[in-house]
């Protein structure tokens, strides 16, 4: 019998359900014994000219044995994103000006934990505060610059073709409004972390939280001026990164440096309100939407101009906005799009991914516009969506952004979300709220996706290797920090070889025993790391074959696995002789390792149908239920699949209704800790109804997309338009995410002034 | 800094030590006693990371002091695993497993000693108590509907016919905007 498409549980978790998983911090390993411990002073002020450091008192402090700053470390100051201008370097520590709170600015180095905390406060830093800028707009001005010396606060523009005057010319209806998508914290529950020692060998070993072993230790190389081979990464597990945790931070460079520098190895784990401040943050786009077509329900052309915010240091957020052009247009066959972002650095912290990573603010864009525009036709958004999207006869799809969609079946989708709610009848129950003046309504929002997985990073490797005892172990360049690699991984395995899940170990993220590896991020690793698994069980299994044919006496043609037995055997000859994978292995290594090129990007896609209750009176909004189809192509495991969907949805519908970073006018963050951010608790969701659509892709030998980050991408614009639905009757068009309760009291507010 | 004596049992196992006062028992449990299952996940008493029990009763290890912890008991999630250390018996680590109440795993060991408090305090759940029990225990990766569906198994309900009837509940959800750490 297949275990694919089976509810197996995760092999993971007697370890984590009994001693707990070993995160970077709880690390226990010898060579770390002694370790110093690191605490970085951190800049309370935006943006300053540093007038003096003073580490004389702390360096007298008990426990400490060096106070560094930035004069004293001999390394470059890197530029974290290679697009961007070369002045916008971030330094190691901080000597001459500091762009955002929570930059490092002096290094303290104590014996003890408790000591540096102690012995930072007595770092006395001078500032003289600039100007900060922290609004896009008044980034675009370029009156007060971050870097002076590139005379610019912009770091990329993306198309700089002047928009055509007469692009909406032949739309009959065409409606155009700003939007913002905020900017949010990934929040991991594991803030960052990196231990560092150097071996006589002269090689750092590197311990860090991250989603990318490899990627992590190419950049400290990087940094630090050393041949790739001197580092050796190594990953313990993560507690979570949502793309926060892909590619290396300057700390982690950091820490190797000073671990070189003192001949001791060092720890670094920060606090959490470091890690609001420090930890790079997502999203943040500035959108205005434009969107034309026909009353009949049509839309003929739009466009999204974007505007984001790079934080203080450029980083991958520079980068995001060309997959939030790329998916512009969404599901819908639009016959023109036109799109154009430009990025500016602002005294906050740096941006880059966040789960969706630039795909789910071309959603939220496109499916604010459909809702507009179907507003302004008074035509019922579910209907305007089902006659834009593209049809499934169309398939492969290349948009009008240039990028070619593999498979999907979107009305399809839409339809199976409405079915599941029952759409008519909450519409009817909407009517009566209405009809009756409740204080409390009900809003329906519908949306319709589509998404880019494994999107650039096509490639991965992987290897199998059977043991004589029966055992089987597979390493794979992919990097899981909560999915369930070790058991979906071997999955694949034990369906072609027949070795059961609980015999095959599944590792990963250790850079000396996977040199290359894409990590995971982009909701990539089913359809690389995954099938590469895969095709290397199957090179196995020729190689065994290969082997068993002589011992068999069989032509290779002739053999065939014997799955219950995890053997070789003959076809059709019952009785003659076998020989298992287990018995082939005693006599000579078995192990394949494989490269798997799956060369394109898979699109998965889905529909989602929220219902939420706004208190007209308060504002506040409840979501009372979530419906999604969300089709990944087939699914390997359901109970990992929809485990990634409700984590999704959950972060989509957070970003919809409660989270938001802020900082005020000066810069200050005003969401520093997890009491101020807006992390939702159980008590703030329902739970999720999920619908199943597998449309394989054609990409790859087992169908599969990536489901990761689906969820986000379909909530969130759900849920937005579920609570601007709830308001319609008023007249109330759009609120900008998240649709806290004072934004939608103050919107209530002002269409009722506006109506009286 | 002078130190404190302080005697703890941590799961049925008598701990000594002299200690900081300021030490958090949070600190005490990892560094002192080695137990690393306990997690520190932020600064101000919000995620639930570091949930124990303290003489049966879920608190939050980083808010409490370790002198404060002297003579009485604590539980860890090590402490539901068991004389050999690797037992899934209990309940709700059974269910967690059962349930993929968990993912990265870092707010499990948090999670699983609240929910463990909560059955105590509470054996008869449904899924509004649980959500609200659980409203000082944050999860990043569930979006928690499996860790709602693992404590309604722990606590001997069925948890689609709980889901069922709190999907159709009009009652009113009584939850603040957002967790704002008000403890265990």
């Amino acid at each position: 019998m297949s275990i694919m498409g089976t509810r197996v549980v995760r092999v993971e978790d007697p370890v984590f359900l009994t001693r707990g998983a070993t995160y970077t911090d709880d690390l226990t390993d010898e060579r770390l014994s002694g370790a110093l411990h690191l605490t970085l002073v951190r800049s309370p002020i935006a943006h300053a000219t540093i007038t003096s450091i003073d580490v004389e008192a702390a360096r007298e402090a008990p426990g400490v044995v060096a106070v560094l700053t930035g004069a004293d470390i001999d390394l470059p100051a890197p530029l974290l994103f290679g697009g961007a201008p070369k002045q916008m370097v971030r330094p190691w520590l901080a000597t001459e000006r500091v762009r955002f709170v929570g930059e490092p600015v002096a290094a303290v180095l104590t014996e003890e934990r408790y000591q540096g905390p102690d012995a930072a406060e007595l770092v006395d830093v001078d500032y003289e505060p600039l100007p900060a800028v922290v609004d896009v707009r008044e980034a675009l001005k370029d009156e007060n610059l971050l870097f002076p010396d590139a005379g610019t606060n912009t770091c990329s523009v993306y198309n700089k073709e002047d928009p055509d005057p007469d692009f909406f010319a032949d739309c009959e209806v065409v409606v155009t409004r700003e939007i913002i998508n905020q900017r949010v914290a990934a929040a991991s529950l594991e803030t960052r972390a990196a231990s560092a020692v150097w071996g006589d060998d002269g090689r750092c070993t590197l311990f860090v939280s991250n989603q990318n072993a490899q990627g992590a230790r190419d950049e400290v190389a990087g940094w630090l001026g050393v041949d790739a081979s001197q580092i050796h990464v190594i990953l313990p597990d993560v507690g979570g990164g949502f793309g926060a945790k892909i590619g290396a931070d300057p700390e982690f460079a950091l820490v190797a440096w000073l671990a070189r520098h003192t001949g001791r190895p060092v720890r670094w784990s920060e606090s959490r309100s470091e890690n609001m401040t420090g930890m790079v943050q997502g999203r943040d786009q500035r959108q205005t939407i434009t969107i034309g077509g026909s009353r009949d329900g049509r839309v003929k052309a739009y466009r999204l101009d974007v505007i984001a915010d790079a934080g203080a240091y450029p980083r991958l957020g520079v980068f995001l906005p060309v997959f939030t052009r790329m998916m512009a247009p969404g599901t819908y066959d639009i016959e023109k799009v036109d799109s154009r972002a430009t990025v500016v650095v602002t005294n906050t912290t740096s941006t880059a991914a966040y789960r969706g990573a630039g795909r789910p603010e071309a959603t939220s864009a496109i499916e604010r516009a459909m809702d507009l525009f179907a507003a302004e036709i008074g035509m019922d958004p579910a209907e305007v969506r089902k006659i834009n999207v593209v049809a499934p006869e169309k398939f492969p799809f290349t948009t009008k952004g240039g990028v070619e969609y593999d498979s999907g079946e979107y009305a399809k989708a839409i339809d199976l979300a409405l079915e599941a709610s029952d759409y008519a009848t909450l519409r009817e129950v909407q009517k009566a709220r209405r009809e009756r003046g409740d204080a409390k309504q009900i809003g329906i929002g519908v949306s319709s996706y589509v998404e880019i997985t494994g999107g650039g990073a096509f490639v991965e490797n992987a290897s199998v290797e059977v043991h004589a005892d029966g055992t089987a172990l597979v390493w794979t360049g992919t990097s899981p920090h909560g999915q369930g690699h070790a058991t979906a991984w071997a999955m694949l395995a034990s369906e072609q070889l027949g070795i059961p899940v609980e015999k095959i170990t599944v590792r990963h993220g250790d850079t000396d025993h996977v040199p290359e590896g894409g990590g995971t991020m982009g909701s990539r690793s089913l359809q690389t790391g995954g099938v590469a698994v895969h095709q290397a069980s199957l090179e196995l299994i020729d190689l065994a074959k290969q082997r068993a044919a002589e011992i068999l006496e069989a032509s290779v043609e002739d053999l065939e696995v014997d799955t219950t037995n995890a053997a070789i055997v003959v076809r059709g000859a019952p009785g003659s002789p076998t020989v298992t994978f287990a018995q082939l292995a005693e006599r000579e290594e078995l192990k394949v390792k494989t490269v798997w090129d799956g060369k394109k990007a898979t699109f998965p896609f889905g529909s989602h149908v929220a219902v939420v209750e706004v208190d007209t009176e308060t504002g506040k909004v409840t979501v009372e239920r979530i419906w999604a189809v969300d089709d990944a192509g087939p699914v390997l495991n359901p109970l990992l699949c929809e485990g990634q969907r409700h984590g999704g949805i959950a972060q989509g519908i957070a970003q919809a209704m409660l989270e938001e970073v802020v900082f005020d006018p000066d810069g200050q963050p005003l969401t520093a800790t997890f009491a101020d951010y807006g992390f939702p608790s159980a008590a703030e969701l329902p739970s999720f109804d999920l619908v199943t659509m597998e449309t394989p892709t054609p990409i790859n030998p087992l169908g599969f997309k990536g489901i990761g980050e689906a969820g986000t991408i379909g909530s969130a614009p759900a849920v937005q338009s579920a609570v601007v639905d709830a308001l319609a009757h008023l007249g109330i068009r759009h609120i900008d995410m998240p649709t806290t309760p004072l934004r939608v009291w103050e919107a209530i507010q002002d269409a009722v002034k506006e109506d009286g | 800094m002078t130190g404190v004596k302080v005697e703890i049992t941590v799961n049925g196992r008598t701990t000594t030590d002299e200690v900081e006062p300021r030490l958090l028992l949070a600190h005490y449990l990892r560094e002192n006693v080695g137990l690393k299952a306990t997690n520190i996940g932020c600064d101000t008493t919000s995620c639930g990371a570091c949930t124990v029990l303290l003489d049966g009763e879920s608190v939050k290890s980083c808010t409490v002091l370790a002198v404060q912890a002297d003579q009485l008991a604590v539980t860890t999630m090590e402490g539901l695993a068991g004389e050999s250390g690797d037992s899934l018996d209990h309940p709700v680590t059974a269910a967690f497993r059962a349930e993929h109440g968990l993912q990265c795993g870092f707010c499990t060991p948090g999670m699983v000693m609240a929910v463990t408090g909560l059955i105590a305090e509470n054996p008869d759940l449904d899924e509004r108590a649980v959500r609200e029990g659980l409203e000082g225990n944050l999860c990043r990766c569930t979006g928690y509907h499996n860790i709602v569906r693992a404590a309604l198994v722990a606590a001997g309900k069925d948890p689609d016919a709980e889901q069922e009837i709190e999907a159709l509940s009009d009652d009113a959800r009584t939850a603040p905007g957002f967790s704002v750490g008000s403890g265990s």
